[in-house]
């Protein structure tokens, strides 16, 4: 079972969760049910510090054995900091997804996008209602 | 999508179901690597029911079989397999398949998932057209197939079975029975490892399913899905129908060359020989990631800026805990030790020529 998803963050339709600070940087990352439906995460390919990015655009890439998955950015933002350690231990996304496995650490450059995400009351309707149309 | 007799069980066990071929398949139930692993060092329980039986029965079945097939079959005993290719005119592998010499006049081919139709309606014509004294019959609905590959496959299988098993060579078989059940065991399979593939009527390869899993449980032995087989497969440098090779490819191309015996005439011989006086220009080949990343299906493979490859298999490797692959690629980059790149979206990443296999069992 998916660990709860804290309400302490935004969270975005394709799964990513967005935790945002005072001083304008959020951190970045996917959600415990995402990492659940990829399973074991063997590669992650992060981004150069400095990239920007527009809203929706891929800013890593998670892969497991099988399957190749973007990580979009819901919002826009310029790269600051990425989680090297995933790239000597990209288990660490399984093991603790809300947590030790954040992906990009972003300088977001308009703060008002987060208001287009859903909260965590919100993200966990959204999985319900994917489940129940299955 | 078309199911297996096992099916249900998959979906009772929670395992992601993926459409492999128009074919509902379990692709994992834990997770891939786990089930590498335990297949590996244990044993893994696979549904194979998906693939194809055919059967050839009569006085001129070999005659049929030796035009159709490259593989010399003229010295299979009977309780022998062989790996053969099933070629179109032009040299071009239709099928790679695996032949059961039943009997003295009596064979079953057992092909993979997706030609399977394709084999049927090749061979059927073939027979048609040069009237051998013989009986085609596609068995493949009413067979199932069951392959428990691993260390401790010997060890669990003997347990529902009177056949002997210590004393079964590799690529041989028996007709026995198998937790009550009328079967035939073959010391075969598609992981790298010792193991068994397990062929019985699909009315009841449901429990012989049930009979493994509780005798296998205490072995270590647990289901594994198309995923594990996958990735276990390439570790061992086996190719999969479809993806490494095509229509297209010959046999001269990919590693298959052991199987191809150009002392009897075949179909497609005289194409190959074509082939082979007028050079073979690319070859598949197995890749090792150096750079940080990993290959996948349909990457391109560069030399020194130019495209020189494609990849037609790519994964992360759980024993050898990196990325390897296979691609096709030209000649003159396909001795091993050739430094490559792979195009990994918009990165070229360093990879270089390896041998294959990746992985060879220590007997």
């Amino acid at each position: 079972m998916a660990k709860p998803n804290p309400d302490d963050r935004y969270y975005s339709r394709d799964h990513e969760w967005i935790i945002y600070y005072s001083d304008g940087t959020a951190l970045l990352g996917i959600t415990d049910y995402a990492q659940e439906m990829l399973t074991d995460i063997v590669f992650v390919d992060l981004p150069e510090i400095g990239r920007k990015v527009v809203t929706h655009a891929t800013v890593a890439v998670v892969e497991s054995v099988k399957s190749v998955s973007d990580v979009f950015s819901p919002v826009s933002g310029e790269v600051i900091e990425v989680n090297s350690v995933l790239e000597e231990t990209p288990e660490l996304i399984n093991q603790d997804a809300f947590g030790e496995g954040w992906i990009v650490k972003m300088l977001l450059f308009n703060p008002d996008e987060l208001n287009m995400l859903l909260t965590a009351a919100g993200y966990e309707e959204m999985l319900k209602e994917e489940k129940e149309s299955q | 999508m078309k199911k297996t007799p096992l099916y249900e069980k998959h979906v009772a066990l929670k395992a992601k179901i993926i459409d492999f071929g128009g074919w509902a398949m379990p692709v994992q139930y834990t997770n891939v690597i786990d089930e590498h692993k335990t297949t590996r060092n244990a044993a893994g329980l696979f549904d194979i029911c998906h693939m194809g039986e055919i059967e050839v029965r009569g006085p001129q079945a070999l005659d049929l079989l030796q035009l159709v097939l490259t593989r010399n079959l003229a010295d299979q005993t009977v309780g022998q397999v062989k790996l053969s290719a099933l070629l179109n005119e032009e040299g071009g592998i239709i099928d790679d398949l695996t032949v059961y010499r039943m009997d003295e006049n009596f064979y079953m081919l057992v092909t993979n998932a997706t030609p399977k139709d394709r084999d049927w309606e090749w061979i059927k014509k073939i027979l048609q057209e040069r009237k051998f004294d013989c009986d085609v019959k596609d068995i493949s609905d009413e067979t199932g197939k069951l392959d428990v590959q691993g260390p401790r496959s010997e060890e669990i299988l003997q347990k529902l079975t009177a056949a002997d098993l210590k004393n079964l060579r590799f690529y041989h078989f028996c007709r026995s029975q198998v937790a009550g059940f009328e079967a035939i065991i073959s010391r075969s399979g598609y992981t790298g490892e010792d193991g068994f593939e397990v062929y019985a009527s699909s009315n009841v390869i449901g429990q012989i399913w049930d009979k493994l899993m509780e005798t296998g449980t205490d072995a270590g032995m647990k289901p594994c899905g198309l995923g594990a087989r996958d990735t276990l497969r390439l570790e061992s440098g086996m190719m999969l129908n479809g993806q490494d090779m095509d229509e297209s490819i010959s046999p001269l191309e990919v590693p298959y060359g052991w199987i191809v015996d150009t002392i009897k005439e075949f179909i497609g011989a005289a194409a190959l020989k074509a082939k082979k006086s007028s050079g073979i220009k690319k070859k598949l080949v197995g890749l090792e990631m150096t750079g940080r990343g990993i290959a996948r299906h349909g990457y391109k493979v560069i030399k020194d800026g130019k495209e020189i490859g494609i990849v037609t298999s790519g994964t992360f490797s759980p024993t050898l805990n990196k990325a390897i692959g296979m691609a096709f690629v030209d000649i003159d980059c396909s001795a091993p030790d050739t430094q490559i790149d792979i195009a990994i979206r918009e990165t070229m990443t360093a990879a270089k020529v390896v041998k294959l296999p990746f992985y060879k069992r220590t007997k």
